[in-house]
């Protein structure tokens, strides 16, 4: 007689610490072995896309750090260039520099968040704590050079809101020096671990033709070992004046991806660094008193600045017609956004392209036939933050 | 491969399908019919110069007032090229789109995503549900007719120990202002700005 069997099914998450956030997840098992994994989203959903279309463009910017709120800079860069290049908007040098320089610290922030959370997962607390310390000072320079830790709103349309303020660049200079260091202590205890590389070394495994056919980017499309930064084949504003190296992975595991994460922070330090160096003086943003507000003095003293002033955070400053998909290499993968502007002071559509959508969308391919213990550890190394997957 | 040559290829091999092509932004742009999508899709992905492997995203757009009311658009990126290009055609309302999931297995939660914000209707879908808004959610928040605020909101009640949902109470109304003014300035001035 044939011995009946019977599938099991298991509600995990929304409120489940591995699950990263707001995620539920409906997994059929049988015994151990999950056959079928149903990620349901959207319980973060907020509408951002149809907010955007009742604000202005200087309003719209502060809903960029909430998509993916571990690295809000890298997003409000993309919607930034988006309006830069509907309106053919120069962006001074140094602006260019600052914008690059917060966006590796975001990158930072992200994958120490995520190394951290994911060695969590699967068991270790230590990693955790060292790397928060770290990500807070991060943060102080957020806050140094915009008045909050996390919801940045620093980016605008033709460079940034302030100049960084005076010795900001001595203490990131000191913090570059320190930081290599803090990824060698992180590295002892996790590379090697044997705990960790059991729980990770050929565990969600993605071939290179699958990462293509299931829209990933980011280190889950390296970590298979395709060679793709949006930073080298698709520089914007100077990522061209720097030097850099894009980790690959070979085997597209969690243990890769978690690997290339670590490289990806040495060579964030190097771009910081190398930004330091180069960071010229001047102005931080376009001075077409059209779009960028005036300084305080001026408002003092011209008649026209004040009207500017009053102009730009009442109205807003009109984007052309056009239609434009801008992409940012973010530090979870390809974050782009497609505007359609009709003219007036407010986007007509403004779709968001977040990374982890695409990559949650592959879990159930990704955990088809592995244990229930992979799944935080799948789960972890895939980066998911639910801001920006459910938007 | 360049944009331009790009271009020439695409218009060359499939004459009868693209209805127009323009550049725009580093960006290849296809106009076809809807009945082409499926055709289109796979020679860009197959053919051996074009390489467009991968789809980043689809997505829609609502304009309530024109006859063909949604704009799909589909974004696609060769990797081996360095370029990128979308497709978009026009649709009325309640017709069915083909689902392109048989050709990328990702296009299925972006679906997912137009259908629940935009009700647009795919055929051959593997799993066609809502996928952002809430259980047992109704209407489709991107279209322009969708209001702001939503039709329903949610608290907690004490009394029931449990979450309610009830219609949308605002104590002041929304406020949408209008900054079409129609004064554009006197001429003179925007001519010297202009320089």
């Amino acid at each position: 007689m044939p011995k009946e069997t019977k599938t099991m099914n298991l509600n995990f998450g929304p409120q489940h610490p591995a699950a990263h956030g707001v995620l539920r997840l409906i997994l059929e098992l049988d015994g151990e072995v999950v056959e079928k994994a149903d990620p349901h989203i959207g319980l973060l959903h907020r509408g951002t896309e149809k907010l955007i279309e009742h604000k202005t463009y200087t309003q719209a910017v502060p809903y960029f750090d909430r998509l993916d709120y571990v690295a809000p800079m890298n997003q409000e860069h993309a919607f930034a260039l988006a309006i830069e290049k509907i309106l053919k908007i120069n962006v001074p040098i140094r602006a260019q520099y600052i914008r690059v320089m917060f966006c590796e610290i975001g990158r930072i922030l992200s994958h120490l968040l995520n190394i951290t959370t994911q060695a969590m997962d699967v068991g270790a607390l230590t990693p955790t704590l060292w790397g928060f310390e770290e990500r807070e000072k991060l943060m102080g320079f957020y806050e140094k050079v915009s008045g909050s830790r996390l919801h940045a709103n620093y980016f605008r349309a033709g460079g940034v809101h302030k100049d960084l303020p005076i010795g900001l660049d001595n203490e990131i200079s000191e913090f570059c020096n320190s930081f290599p260091k803090i990824i060698d202590d992180l590295e002892t205890l996790l590379t090697d671990n044997r705990i960790f590389k059991q729980r990770n070394v050929d565990i969600g495994i993605v071939s290179k033709q699958d990462a293509l056919d299931y829209s990933f980017s980011g280190v889950m499309l390296r970590g298979s070992g395709v060679p793709w930064d949006l930073r080298k084949s698709q520089p914007y504003d100077c990522y061209n004046n720097f030097e850099f190296n894009i980790p690959i992975g070979k085997n597209g595991d969690c243990y890769d991806r978690y690997l290339c994460r670590i490289e990806e922070m040495r060579e964030c330090v190097k771009i910081i660094n190398q930004c330091l160096e180069q960071m010229p003086k001047g102005p931080v943003k376009t001075n077409d008193g059209k779009i960028s507000p005036p300084s305080k003095k001026d408002i003092k003293e011209s008649m026209e600045a004040l009207i500017h002033h009053f102009k730009l955070f009442t109205e807003g400053y009109r984007v052309d017609k056009d239609e434009i998909y801008t992409a940012v290499e973010a530090p979870k993968g390809e974050f782009g956004v497609y505007l359609i502007s009709d003219g007036s002071n407010k986007p007509y559509k403004c779709k968001i392209r977040a990374p982890g959508f695409s990559h949650l969308q592959a879990m159930d391919y990704l955990i088809k036939g592995h244990m229930l213990a992979d799944v935080p550890a799948v789960l972890g190394s895939m980066d998911i933050v639910f801001g920006e997957v459910d938007r | 491969m360049n944009l331009e040559s790009l271009e020439k290829l695409i218009n060359s091999e499939l004459t009868t399908k693209i209805n127009s092509s323009s550049i725009n932004h580093d960006e290849l742009k296809l106009k076809i019919d809807e009945e082409d999508l499926h055709s289109v899709i796979l020679f860009l992905k197959n053919d051996t110069r074009t390489k467009f492997r991968q789809l980043i995203d689809i997505t829609a757009v609502d304009y309530p007032e024109r006859d063909t009311r949604f704009k799909l658009i589909y974004f696609l990126l060769s990797h081996e090229n360095n370029l990128r290009l979308n497709i978009e055609f026009e649709i009325k309302e309640n017709y069915k789109v083909k689902s392109i999931t048989s050709i990328f297995p990702s296009s299925n939660w972006m679906e997912r995503e137009v259908f629940d914000m935009y009700g647009i209707h795919y055929k051959d879908h593997p799993d066609l549900r809502r996928i952002l808004t809430d259980y047992n959610f109704s209407g489709h928040p991107l279209r322009k007719d969708f209001p702001l605020t939503g039709h329903n909101e949610v608290r907690y009640n004490e009394e029931d120990k449990k979450v309610i949902y009830e219609p949308v109470k605002l104590e002041q109304n929304y406020r949408n202002f209008d900054y079409e003014s129609p004064w554009e300035g006197t001429k003179y001035i925007k001519e010297i700005t202009k320089k």
